[in-house]
């Protein structure tokens, strides 16, 4: 066996790279579905072990998936940068994990950046507590910019997700209303269409785009229906801003979402001629969606979702965010594993230079509440979480799921001292709205968007 | 302060999202955070809900038609929420028991508990009662009916394909959200066998009191199973057509 260790006389092996970081993953009920899971807690510990003493240059000659077989393996090793990985390139994985306490700073983590792939840090996050996502996460930072900037230090930013079950201009225009009476939006004003095709695609868009005009707000809207639809959008002469996409970590969940890494550069490309922004990409990502779409080639769920980081930095997206708990209880059984999965997404996308969200959300079969949200969003408010979601109430009644709400994103602010981004602070500001919200006031007419 | 300006309290006029639920510092209001629980609760409890499956027998005997029982190979419903495939899957006893008892050519109709067993008892017994006589009609007399416990849908491919169904539709629960704790999805495959996949099913959902009603989900069930059979199949194939659904409503 390539790899092994012994705990307590008994000699566990591992046969191959993607066996041993399956086996160190801590528990979670995707990896149990997949069969990749260890057996026992000691098995898991032996492979945290061997994990720990692998030199971080084995990363770069063994592929979890073969390169021949996979653009996304071949995008990780033909992006990685020598010269960046020098710092580090001596150490093991349990070496890096000490480096990254110690010896890190903002500094150098952003240098460091195109020197790791994907599969060492979530190796190194594998040996990591929670509190150790955390620290590290906290020291990195990644600043992005299209009408504001987002991911400066002690700010903390709202997607206000304003999402309608049949996408009534009016339901999304009293639920937009409502996120910015509350101050949540500096991200952008994002909608999951209900309906996915060019015309709903392009009337959500102009609505959106009136909004942002008519109260001057300085935010980036998004509609996040499929890639080709939001081209079809762009060719139409809508205004289109940010571009979305669901993303995975293998060139056949990537497939099973009726993309590649073509068509991404090819939408990219589309939103950054309009000169509207700098970063124009918007993705979303979650651990399970490989297993889902019969496309992990038995890797487990946490290193796939690190891979999908590597193909959202290929685009310099604005907003990458995880939707921890949306896919269900057969991948992220409970409050408990959703909380780790969440910092491990948020550690992970921060090390690799993403500008990373997290959607602390979970659906009505998991067992998880409120409290754990609470407790996630907390955790990831003192990591340095760029941004979380804004929906009202906390209730999205189009996905039929439970994320944050308006008011979850004030109380992280209070309770944490973060503040909006800053251009979009000053228009809070200039507008009153905190003071007019708490008063019960309005100064945002709802007229003027439709709503008499 | 927790008493919204009028202003602010219309628009919830436009929207059945949560907005306008006032402030308390920056918290939720008492009464909005109790809702919320309230909503939450309800979930949780349909989503661990289990099948009566002598009243739901009992509310079908007027049909006339055999019933059956049967369950999947998850235990129970923590093994059921961890172990989808297990769902899909019958116990061996009772996959023996339904192959010595075939109907080959039938129109199966399996009620399952899914995700939701208070959505499906709650519609299946008033949707079949809708549908048999249009079925009937049709000259595509239904049944037998398989009660199944602890069942996704796929269950119905091997119900279907040990007892040689020409068809299955799968009456099954669906998710609970926090304002529908009692909705109904029917799943219907023609050619059922191990393997099918999702792209070879048409699906109609929401089917509740405020949603889909039972009768208008017959109506459209009655069209598709027609249909399917015209067709010898399900699916994509199906859906082009759909359209066509919307004169039934």
């Amino acid at each position: 066996m390539p790899f092994a260790h012994a705990i307590g006389g008994t000699r566990y092996g591992f046969p191959d790279l993607k066996t041993l970081l399956a086996r160190a993953t801590p528990p979670r009920s995707g990896d149990q579905l997949a069969g990749l899971a260890a057996g026992s807690a000691a098995e898991r510990v032996a492979a945290q072990r061997a994990l720990a003493d692998l030199p971080l240059r084995h990363f770069l000659t063994e592929a979890v998936i073969p390169y021949e077989a996979d653009e996304v393996t071949r995008l990780i090793l033909d992006r990685h940068d020598p010269a960046a990985f020098t710092p580090v390139a001596h150490l093991t994985v349990g070496g890096l994990r000490d480096w990254l306490l110690a010896e890190a700073d903002t500094a150098s983590l952003a240098a460091l950046r195109p020197g790791l792939t994907p599969e060492m840090v979530a190796a190194t996050s594998k040996l990591c507590r929670l509190q150790d996502l955390i620290a590290i996460a906290a020291k990195c930072q990644v600043t992005t910019r299209f009408r504001n900037t987002l991911g400066l230090p002690g700010t903390l930013s709202t997607r206000l997700q304003p999402n309608d079950p049949v996408d009534d201009p009016r339901g999304v225009a009293a639920a937009i209303l409502d996120g910015l009476l509350l101050g949540a939006g500096d991200a952008c004003i994002g909608i999951n269409p209900a309906t996915d095709n060019v015309d709903a695609t392009c009337r959500l868009l102009e609505l959106l785009d009136g909004v942002i005009q008519r109260f001057g707000i300085p935010t980036q809207s998004c509609v996040l229906a499929h890639v080709t639809t939001s081209l079809l959008a762009i060719q139409r002469g809508a205004p289109v801003d940010l571009v979305f996409q669901s993303i995975g970590g293998t060139e056949a969940t990537n497939t099973s979402f009726g993309i590649n890494l073509a068509l991404l550069r090819e939408a990219h490309d589309a939103a950054r001629s309009l000169k509207r922004g700098e970063n124009v990409m918007y993705f979303e990502t979650g651990q399970g969606s490989a297993l889902s779409a019969e496309a992990h080639h038995g890797v487990d769920q946490q290193t796939i979702e690190a891979r999908a980081y590597a193909v959202a930095r290929e685009y310099a997206p604005l907003l990458v965010n995880s939707v921890v708990g949306f896919i269900g209880p057969e991948y992220l059984y409970d409050g408990k594993q959703i909380t780790r999965a969440g910092l491990e997404d948020h550690f992970c996308g921060k090390l690799l230079g993403l500008p990373m969200g997290v959607d602390v959300c979970y659906t009505n079969h998991a067992e998880a509440d409120q409290d754990d949200m609470d407790a996630l969003m907390t955790l990831l408010g003192v990591a340095g979480v760029t941004y979380i979601m804004g929906v009202p109430g906390a209730d999205d009644v189009m996905l039929a799921y439970q994320s944050t709400s308006f008011h979850d994103a004030l109380y992280l602010r209070a309770a944490l001292g973060k503040r909006p981004a800053p251009e979009f602070e000053s228009w809070l500001e200039r507008m009153g709205l905190d003071a007019a919200s708490r008063a019960g006031t309005l100064p945002l007419t709802p007229a003027l968007l439709g709503l008499t | 302060m927790s008493d919204v300006p009028a202003l602010w309290r219309d628009l919830r006029r436009h929207t059945t999202a949560r907005v306008a639920l006032g402030r308390a510092g920056n918290g939720l209001p008492t009464a909005a955070h109790l809702d919320f629980q309230e909503a939450h609760a309800r979930a949780r409890d349909a989503v661990w809900s289990a099948l009566d499956l002598d009243r739901l027998e009992a509310d079908c005997a007027p049909l006339g038609l055999p019933v059956h029982r049967v369950a999947s190979q998850a235990e129970d419903r923590r093994n059921y929420l961890l172990r989808p495939d297990l769902g899909r899957r019958l116990r061996e006893a009772d996959a023996t028991r339904l192959a010595r008892s075939p109907t080959p050519g039938a129109f199966l109709i399996v009620v399952a508990d899914g995700l939701c067993a208070e959505g499906v008892q709650a519609n299946a017994s008033a949707l079949l009662a809708a549908l048999v006589p249009l079925l009937n009609a049709q000259r595509m007399a239904p049944g037998p009916i398989v009660l199944a416990q602890q069942a996704r849908v796929a269950l119905g491919d091997e119900i279907g394909e040990a007892m040689q169904a020409a068809m299955v539709a799968v009456l099954i629960g669906e998710r609970p959200g926090l304002s529908a704790t009692d909705s109904m999805g029917i799943y219907l495959t023609w050619g059922p066998r191990r393997g099918r996949r999702d792209a070879e099913r048409n699906c109609l959902s929401n089917i509740r009191p405020g949603g889909l009603t039972p009768a208008e989900a017959a109506a459209k069930l009655a069209w598709l199973m027609q249909a399917a059979m015209a067709r010898g199949g399900s699916g994509v194939a199906l859906k082009d057509e759909a359209p066509t659904l919307g004169l039934l409503a």
